[in-house]
């Protein structure tokens, strides 16, 4: 029989920390082997489905980051350890992670855009000697905004880790953030012309964040110096499948859902709404 | 080999194929249309061949019959799933030529795209069979010939209503009954070679100089999103999941997919506000480029099969023939 591709399997919520007022990060029991930036489509039966990416795993589970906008986000929220979750996927095309072996590998996240590349940043923390050299910049609203605040001071002891917020708020100031991280307010885009690039070719860039942040992030490398082939961008769009049939995330040829989320810079700076 | 059936002869022929099959064909839909006492063109389920209409195309398209508007995906009850239930009965359908090239187009989305076929779409198409009807004249919104979707080889009978008999070649007998129905008679399908309106399809879009090109914005001004063109399109495929629950047992509902449409609001909506092509002028753009480019581009055919129900359909008398048209005459322009 051919397999039913839409009926999603059983995933036990082993675990539920929280990270913002709005942001959840749920540990599921799972035996899937994904790749670094695929996503899985989540279901809350009754009230929908939507794509979430894995922001980390091991064995015997994944980790899932979540912020509550709607409907089925606001339905996970309410749930707890030993509660269930229906999954189906993983989906997608992932980061080449063996291309960033042996290179200056820089990460430049906005938002929620953290939680798809923190199995990479965790990857690279645990094998520090893959790589040459390891910046971490991550940029949010407020500080009320700041996800993973442990692991941003676990990662700032092998890598240097820059956040900035893009203004204060009442709730919070800069001191949310580990003092071992450098602490800064402004755009993400302003810590660009900082960075240190001691050699050009090695440098290799992961963008993750809201559209406009991964253009004008991106356009500040390319001002830098850096070639087009060695950013790569992941992008979100609505998604009723993952599956390259509903058409709700098509660009032009190209569906996100299979040829993406992630993309090389190339492909992506062709790709018009 | 062909065939010649008097009506009475058909509707043996009919009665027997509904033991095993669901025989869908286009009929009038009484008080359907713009007026609510017009009638209008559309698939249903027939009895006897009376009731096809073989002298209007139909305003829907065939697709319904096999993939449904709203289709239960599957039913849960606390923590069971269970799969919908598909009828196990043959689909039967008569649709024209450019139809089952449309239905070609649907294979290529739901079975090849993608790692695996979609599973629900295959159910019920592994059950389809066609009878085409031959189009001995054009009507008046086809531009299939410019398309090159005005023949087809892939049907199991074709038909067509001439002096009081019904003709048919059959490709593939269905349980050998249009043998036994029918009275031997040499008949070949008739396509048309020509229509009223000849289409320039442009051959090279490039895409950066169609995002500009200031004939979306005139578009845009008139297009007022109401999605109709992409509902009686034989090809488009976009749908939505959508769950209810139950208000008896809200532990109980079911998953469904539904239609959904490029040029409605809401078709790339995200979470925390963000969409893409906010004006109708980009999303005709968008629709028209997946139409005559991008699909060709993916699985090298274009997606429009030139049937020209959109045309025939849009409220505001928006032809995307005339618009494949321009930007074909434009591409020729610019060129020499
Ligand atoms: C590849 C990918 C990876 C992602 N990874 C993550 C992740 O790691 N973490 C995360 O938190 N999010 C992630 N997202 C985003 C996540 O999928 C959305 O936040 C989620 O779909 C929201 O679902 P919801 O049901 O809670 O919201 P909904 O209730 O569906 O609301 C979402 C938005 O859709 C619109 N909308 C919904 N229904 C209607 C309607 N009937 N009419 C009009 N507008 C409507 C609204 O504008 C609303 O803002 C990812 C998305 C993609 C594509
Ligand atoms: S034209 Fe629009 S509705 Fe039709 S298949 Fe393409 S994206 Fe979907
Ligand atoms: S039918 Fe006409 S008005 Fe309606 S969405 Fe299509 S082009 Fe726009
Ligand atoms: S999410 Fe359905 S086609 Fe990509």
């Amino acid at each position: 029989m051919v397999n039913n591709n839409y009926l999603p399997f059983k995933a036990k919520i082993l675990d539920k920390y929280q990270q913002t007022e709005l942001d959840w990060t749920y540990r599921l029991e799972c035996q899937i082997k994904p790749i670094f930036g695929q996503f899985m489509e989540v279901s809350l039966p009754g009230v929908g489905e939507c794509p979430i990416s894995i922001s980390d795993f091991g064995e015997g589970y994944i980790e899932m980051t979540i912020r509550t906008v709607g409907q089925v986000t606001e339905g996970i929220e309410k749930l707890n350890p030993e509660d269930y979750l229906y999954l189906r996927g993983p989906y997608g095309i992932g980061f080449p992670i063996e291309s960033f072996y042996n290179k200056h590998l820089i990460i430049a996240t906005g938002g929620t855009g953290l939680a798809p590349v923190k199995s990479i940043i965790n990857y690279f923390y645990a094998h520090p000697e893959l790589l040459k050299q390891c910046d971490i910049l991550t940029g949010f609203k407020t500080p009320s905004d700041v996800l993973f605040t442990s692991d941003l001071d676990k990662w700032s002891q092998l890598f240097r880790v820059e956040v900035t917020v893009d203004k204060l708020d009442e709730f919070g100031n800069l001191e949310v953030i580990p003092n071992s991280c450098s602490r800064k307010t402004g755009l993400i885009t302003s810590l660009i012309p900082e960075v240190q690039l001691p050699s050009l070719e090695d440098v290799r860039v992961v963008i993750v964040g809201p559209p406009i942040m991964m253009r004008y992030t991106a356009q500040e490398f390319l001002c830098r110096g850096l070639k087009q082939e060695n950013i790569w961008v992941s992008f979100e769009r609505k998604m009723s499948c993952g599956l390259g049939k509903c058409g709700h995330c098509k660009i032009d040829e190209t569906y996100v859902c299979l040829e993406g989320p992630v993309f090389n810079f190339t492909k992506a700076q062709t790709l018009l709404d | 080999m062909g065939y010649k059936y008097t009506a009475a002869a058909f509707n043996q022929l009919l009665e027997n194929l509904r033991k095993k099959h669901r025989v869908y064909a286009p009929i009038l839909l009484k008080g359907k249309g713009k007026f609510s006492d017009a009638d209008l063109v559309g698939y249903d389920e027939i009895a006897r061949v009376e009731e096809v209409v073989f002298n209007q195309k139909s305003y829907f398209s065939p697709k319904e019959t096999f993939y449904p508007i709203t289709q239960t995906l599957f039913y849960f009850a606390g923590d069971e799933f269970k799969e919908s239930v598909v009828d196990e009965k043959g689909i039967i359908v008569f649709l024209r030529a450019c139809d089952i090239q449309a239905v070609e187009r649907l294979d290529k989305i739901m079975l090849e795209n993608g790692l695996s076929p979609d599973y629900y779409y295959e159910r019920l198409r592994k059950h389809l069979k066609f009878i085409v009807m031959d189009c001995q004249e054009s009507f008046d919104s086809c531009f299939c010939v410019s398309m090159g979707t005005n023949t087809t080889k892939n049907y199991s009978a074709s038909v067509r209503y001439e002096n009081g008999l019904y003709l048919s070649d059959v490709k593939i007998d269905i349980d050998g009954l249009f043998a036994l129905y029918g009275e031997q008679f040499e008949v070949s399908p008739q396509f048309v070679e020509t229509n009223k309106q000849m289409v320039q399809v442009p051959q090279n879009l490039n895409l950066e100089s169609v995002a500009i090109n200031p004939i979306w914005e005139e578009y845009g001004a008139r297009c007022i999103a109401c999605g109709r063109c992409t509902v009686v399109c034989p090809s488009c495929s976009c749908y939505t999941m959508q769950d209810i629950f139950y208000e008896d047992n809200p532990k109980c509902g079911e998953r469904r997919r539904v239609w959904a449409s490029c040029h409605i609001d809401g078709f790339t909506d995200m979470a925390g506000g963000h969409s893409f092509r906010r004006t109708n002028g980009e999303r005709m753009r968008f629709k028209v480029m997946h139409k005559i480019n991008d699909f060709k581009q993916r699985f090298g055919v274009h997606m429009c099969v030139g049937c020209g129900r959109c045309d025939n359909a849009c409220p505001e008398y928006i032809s995307l023939a005339h618009c494949i048209d321009r930007l074909g005459k434009e591409e020729v322009g610019n060129c020499g």
